[in-house]
């Protein structure tokens, strides 16, 4: 049933992938000046805005299909909260993975990006950032009314994600106070676990605090989503699910708190972003020397060189 | 007796200040085919949407194959179909596709196929929905009713808004569903459409059901008298219509003046002296016979249409 749903709903969602291919290519080409190592730098960031973008595609059309009476005709069916949602983000995740490949493919072709970093933790990464960008767009769209009220709140929420986390501009680029700031952000983990994944290759178990709060994050923020989820447009939106809502942004409020305190987040990003100017050497990230554990990709030990092959 | 597989007791729905349910009672038994006549805005549609769980009551009983909407959502929902007020699908999605789609989502289902020959629309089984003409989509929200094979069925104004054509293309289409033992609850605004398919008939106005009956029983409470509807070339002084020969009833009803007689050629004679008399003109004159709309008239005052 799930599945049929995500099948239908994949319809509408082929716009989506335009935007996030235009994005690589202007990263690519001007920041990174088809350098390749610094386009694999990048390509997290890249990456991370595909992922995110899910927000904006899935609050939209939940608003739209709710005003438009066609929730409705589903609530008469058996169908769940639950359902709905798991439906739509199942299916922009099936069109989130061939964008992503297809990213990573010309990185590969175009800008001769030998390494494509850890596979494994980019996997789980992109899954799991996808799951709660989605979950988070839902429950945007649950608190607003119209596509005006959502885009408006989706582009206040938007903005600060993609300045603040990394995905335009590199972390270590920022004030020191922006980078305070940042580490409050879901995206930043987003943005610094795939750059982590890509760039650095970290595995899964370096990514840990990443992967974990994103995770627990996409749990919370979709079990919000389906409790606040409205079938009737014009409906009431009740009182108390703004600050439900809200709520959603409590995990990384105290991950933020810690990680300014203690945490590696911050220079991790710092290390990767130096290490951009260094010579080329290992590819090996500065600090793991163990092989991976559990990647089905071995790293590469060639180091990158600027020369293409 | 077997249990009603409607029940609805004392029923009360506010949306903000406005009541738009007070105190509604009627109980549907499997097998017939029951209408909620009246204008719009008398609480017909929310009252439907409460029996199907789209909506919560304020208070009141209200039992649906036995269960309550509110507590039993999910499991009543794999019994029941609904075609809603206006059925809004995707616009790119397929006839076919929403269909198989919503055949789906439930534990028993009817064969999509044979929904879409019955409903004549499978040469439009790949046209997509924003394509469809006014009655298509009609029809394909009645076949979408069918599939979950419902032991009750909800249309929410089956026929508003769809031409005369087209409507009794979906006459057709219901009363074939009722000679098939179908338990259907309908909504209408449109007498013809209750007198012609509707066992009973609950009337409801205001948010309260004004009558219940049969069609027949009702018009027979109404007396069984002739309506005869005129307009005037001035207004006729109070009261004085009511006092003519043969006439039963009188009252002005939006600017004609709609009498109600059991011998309409005397009260056409009655009529017409006394106009005369008066220095007064008849302008039009329609003679009809009773009809549900006139029960409305006589309980209310007011047109069923608006």
């Amino acid at each position: 049933m799930r599945i049929q749903l995500a099948l239908r709903n994949r319809m509408f969602f082929f716009f989506s992938v335009v935007f996030p291919i235009g994005m690589f290519f202007l990263y690519a080409g001007i920041f990174a000046k088809g350098n390749p190592r610094v386009v694999s730098f990048f390509l997290g960031p890249v990456i991370a805005l595909n992922v995110m973008g899910s927000f904006w595609g899935l609050s939209a059309m939940l608003v739209t299909f709710r005003e438009q009476g066609i929730l409705r005709r589903f609530h008469v069916t058996p169908v769940t909260a639950a359902d709905m949602l798991a439906s739509s983000i199942l299916a922009n995740y099936l069109l989130t993975l061939p964008t992503v490949f297809i990213e990573l493919l010309f990185a590969r072709l175009i800008f001769r990006v030998q390494n494509l970093g850890d596979l494994f933790s980019l996997l789980i990464l992109v899954t799991v950032g996808t799951v709660s960008f989605a979950s988070l767009g839902l429950v945007v769209a649950s608190v607003t009314n119209t596509m005006q009220e959502t885009q408006v709140l989706n582009q206040l929420i938007w903005l600060p994600l993609i300045f603040l986390s990394g995905a335009t501009l590199p972390i270590a680029y920022l004030p020191k106070v922006a980078q305070s700031v940042a580490v409050f952000l879901p995206a930043t983990y987003l943005v610094t676990g795939l750059q982590g994944a890509m760039y650095s290759s970290f595995p899964v178990w370096k990514l840990l605090t990443q992967i974990l709060s994103l995770f627990f994050w996409a749990v919370l923020t979709f079990f919000v989503a389906a409790q606040l989820f409205r079938w009737e447009p014009e409906s009431k939106i009740p009182r108390n699910a703004k600050l439900w809502a809200l709520a959603t942004a409590l995990p990384f409020f105290f991950l933020g708190v810690w990680e300014n305190k203690n945490g590696q987040i911050l220079t991790q990003a710092q290390a990767a972003y130096r290490s951009l100017d260094q010579p080329a050497k290992s590819d090996q990230p500065p600090k793991s020397d163990q092989p991976s554990m559990g990647t089905p990709h071995p790293q590469k030990a060639a180091p990158i060189s600027t020369n293409p092959q | 007796m077997p249990e009603p597989i409607l029940q609805v007791d004392n029923l009360f729905k506010r949306y903000g200040d406005v009541q738009a349910v007070r105190g509604v009672s009627f109980s549907v038994e499997e097998g017939e085919v029951f209408g909620l006549l009246g204008p719009n805005g008398a609480g017909k549609t929310s009252t439907v949407e409460i029996l199907e769980g789209l909506r919560s009551p304020d208070s009141g009983y209200v039992r649906v194959c036995g269960l309550d909407p509110q507590v039993s959502s999910r499991e009543l929902k794999h019994d029941i179909g609904a075609a809603l007020q206006s059925t809004a699908l995707p616009e790119k999605l397929k006839v076919m596709e929403a269909l198989r789609l919503f055949a789906g989502f439930y534990k028993r289902r009817r064969d999509p196929e044979e929904l879409l020959k019955r409903f004549g629309l499978e040469e439009k089984r790949n046209t997509h929905y924003g394509k469809l003409s006014g009655g298509q989509k009609q029809r394909l929200a009645l076949a979408m009713a069918l599939l979950s094979d419902p032991r009750v069925l909800f249309f929410d104004e089956p026929t508003a808004g769809l031409d005369p054509q087209v409507r009794r293309e979906i006459y057709d289409i219901i009363e074939e569903l009722r000679r098939e033992k179908k338990t259907i609850l309908m909504t209408t605004h449109y007498i013809e459409e209750a007198e012609r398919l509707c066992d009973r008939v609950a009337i409801v106005d205001h948010g309260q059901v004004i009558a219940l009956g049969s069609p027949r029983e009702l018009k027979q409470r109404s007396g069984g008298k002739t309506r005869i509807e005129v307009k005037l070339a001035k207004p006729a002084a109070n009261g004085t219509l009511q006092t003519l020969e043969g006439v039963a009833d009188a009252r002005e009803v939006g600017g004609a003046y709609v009498l109600h007689t059991q011998r309409p050629p005397q009260a056409i004679v009655s009529l017409v002296k006394h106009l005369e008399a008066e220095g007064n003109e008849l302008v039009s004159l329609e003679i009809a016979t009773p009809s549900l709309e006139d029960v409305f008239i006589e309980m209310t005052g007011r047109r069923l249409r608006d």
